[in-house]
């Protein structure tokens, strides 16, 4: 692309009414383009040395064209990474009010602690001999993990979320195994409510998924979940609390009844943050559940970082936790992958090595320097703001149930009704204010759904500005005069509004060469 | 008078003749929230009862549609594609998704009546 002849009426100047900039540029809102498309072909960075004359021994397969990579100087690079890493919007940059995801603050000690030489240099492959402090660090966090859970046992090992559910429930089939029902046994109950990985991992292991409803206060219907146990019944996954953002109040009447039907109880770890310190899942009758450390214990989310996802086991199903087993032999740590070191019939690996050390370094950076008090402030502040946040837009927006709430807040599109204004353009207006919307149209049991999870580290003067742009565009939707305003948001970000649907529909994947650039590096 | 019928899948047919035209019903699109897109089969398409056939994806989910009858298609709804919305705003006029001509008349027997439908959408609660 030759950028010399300008951007002059290109998509960044918007409205034709608004001045135009020969760059297309607005200020600090720089068009960016692809790295391949910047640049001179031939163009690098490294001052290499002639290569010496060889023989060419490829006899005759030889590249028909140019390899094609993009031209450009260090500063070129390092600008252009720079400006894209500016575009985004962030846990470090404002409010991430993103529901059911717990987009957490990370704290910088975590980094501190996780870049310290004897930790951040370390290789999987060494000598155990050489990590014995590295094997402490996971025992240790393993004893925080079953402390705050009541549980006995934990797998440190499965990478993330949804690959601690599979492991959850690959112990689940296995103790049935053992017990001669896993082929009887075939249905896990899963509320209509639940993350949509909880059926697709039971669906995964063969199992069939059969949906709980709801009673009208949004949790489980405790009468239509004993109607549906019985002798083919393998599990029930369950979140508390739930992805409405409510206890389940009657859960040790669930889980005993799933018990006394010889089922296991799977509980959905994703919110553990709303009730660590204050609850121990153990002492409610979950035989495993898993646990995002990203949402409860700070380690860095989505793309910042790998996921982690312990999973904590009842004593009937802790033999069967996967390799490897962190034990201590006499003075020494030792990393079990075979029988004969352990008490127990495992599952064998899921994952290489052993597991998530990075994360597990942060996590425990974030439990000893909160210690229990500070974990168990940590979720009555997130408990705090969510509830907060219900009752400062309770008489604008409505809440989808009655609160209090845990640890977000969730709404329906009730107040909407007939301003011709939907949750995706309520969204969409939120981009203009400054933030990242909240999780729109999850659950999916509540119409037009709006979920917002301040977390527990948004100072007030913060929360507040988020509510009063939440009621002033609340306002505005119901006045009934700005319609075709929402209808156009976002329109203060460098993109309008996106045809998500095509984009899903048809992703251009991939950048290929122009004519003209094909003809310049010729 | 066109007889219009209904499926415990929640699409709708009308037909005229040999011709139905099918749909998703009011209750389905209210499900479903805002339609963004709507995939149609082609004219001239062989269908069967029961088969899937269409795509309506909305902002919460992509369904599959199941043809309540067998034939072949004869028109598609083309609208669709640049205006999914009409799925929401009129699901059993101007959002019809495709026309089929019948194989078998026999078949719109196992489907229900408007009053029956009804019936079968309240006890869904």
């Amino acid at each position: 692309m030759d950028r010399s002849q300008g951007r002059t009426g290109g998509i960044a100047s918007g409205t034709s009414t608004e001045p135009t900039t020969f760059t297309g540029n607005r200020a600090l809102q720089i068009e960016e383009p692809l790295i391949f498309e910047m640049g001179q072909p031939g163009r690098c960075a490294v001052d290499l040395p002639e290569p010496p004359k060889v023989k060419e021994r490829l006899n005759g397969l030889r590249r028909a064209g140019e390899i094609g990579l993009p031209g450009l100087a260090e500063p070129q690079v390092v600008q252009h990474y720079t400006r894209l890493s500016q575009k985004n919007y962030a846990i470090d940059m404002g409010v991430y009010p993103l529901g059911s995801c717990t987009m957490k603050h990370n704290p910088r000690i975590n980094e501190k602690v996780a870049r310290l030489p004897g930790i951040g240099d370390l290789h999987p492959l060494q000598p155990v001999s050489t990590v014995q402090g590295a094997l402490e660090l996971i025992d240790r966090l393993a004893h925080w993990l079953k402390t705050l859970t009541g549980m006995p046992a934990v797998a440190m090992s499965p990478a993330a979320g949804a690959h601690g559910e599979m492991c959850g429930m690959m112990a689940i089939a296995a103790a049935l195994d053992a017990r001669g029902e896993r082929v009887r046994r075939k249905i896990v109950l899963a509320p209509e409510s639940a993350h949509g990985t909880n059926p697709a991992t039971a669906a995964a292991l063969g199992f069939t998924v059969k949906p709980i409803p709801a009673n009208e206060r949004g949790r489980v219907d405790l009468a239509a979940l004993k109607a549906a146990l019985g002798p083919d019944v393998a599990a029930i996954m369950l979140t508390n609390p739930n992805t409405c953002g409510l206890f389940e109040s009657e859960i040790v009447e669930i889980s005993k009844a799933v018990h006394d039907a010889g089922a296991y109880f799977y509980c959905d770890g994703a919110n553990f943050n709303a009730i660590v310190g204050r609850v121990r899942p153990g002492d409610l009758g979950v035989d495993c559940m898993h646990i995002n450390l990203h949402k409860t214990f700070s380690t860095p989310h989505g793309g910042g970082g790998p996921g982690a996802g312990p999973v904590v086991l009842s004593a009937a199903l802790a033999p069967y936790a996967p390799y490897p087993w962190i034990v201590k032999q006499g003075d020494a740590w030792t990393v079990a992958e075979d029988g004969a070191a352990v008490d127990g019939k495992p599952l064998g690996r899921l994952k290489a090595f052993h597991g998530q050390m990075g994360m597990f370094t942060r996590a425990l950076a974030y439990i000893m320097s909160h210690g229990a008090d500070g974990l168990k402030q940590a979720a009555e502040d997130a408990v705090l703001s969510a509830n907060y946040v219900m009752a400062a837009l309770g008489d604008i927006m409505t809440p989808a149930f009655d609160g209090p709430c845990m640890h977000e807040a969730l709404f329906d599109d009730s107040f909407l009704k007939d301003t011709g204004v939907s949750t995706l353009d309520f969204a969409k207006a939120m981009i203009d204010e400054g933030y990242h919307p909240m999780t729109m149209y999850f659950p999916l049991v509540v119409h037009g759904a709006m979920l917002i999870e301040p977390t527990e580290s948004v100072a007030k003067e913060d929360l507040d500005q988020f509510i009063g742009a939440l009621r002033s565009l609340a306002e505005r939707a119901k006045s009934g005069t700005a319609v075709e305003d929402f209808k156009a948001a976002p329109r203060f970000a460098p993109r309008r509004r996106l045809d998500e649907t095509l984009a899903a529909r048809k992703p251009i994947l991939r950048w290929r060469p122009t004519n003209s650039f094909k003809q310049a590096a010729e | 008078m066109a007889e219009v019928k209904f499926s415990e899948e929640h699409e709708w047919i009308s037909v005229d003749g040999e011709v139905g035209t099918v749909g998703i019903t009011p209750y389905a699109q209210e499900q479903l929230g805002d339609v963004v897109f709507v995939d149609v089969p082609a004219a001239g398409r062989k269908i069967a009862k029961g088969e899937s056939v269409a795509v309506v994806e909305s902002v919460k989910a992509a369904s599959d549609i199941y043809s309540p009858v067998s034939g072949e298609v004869v028109e598609a709804n083309a609208a669709l594609a640049d205006t999914p919305g009409d799925v929401n705003t009129e699901p059993m006029g101007k959002g019809w998704f495709f026309k089929v001509k019948l194989s078998d008349k026999g078949e719109l027997a196992g489907l229900m009546d408007e009053a029956a439908y009804d019936t079968f959408v309240k006890g869904l609660g």
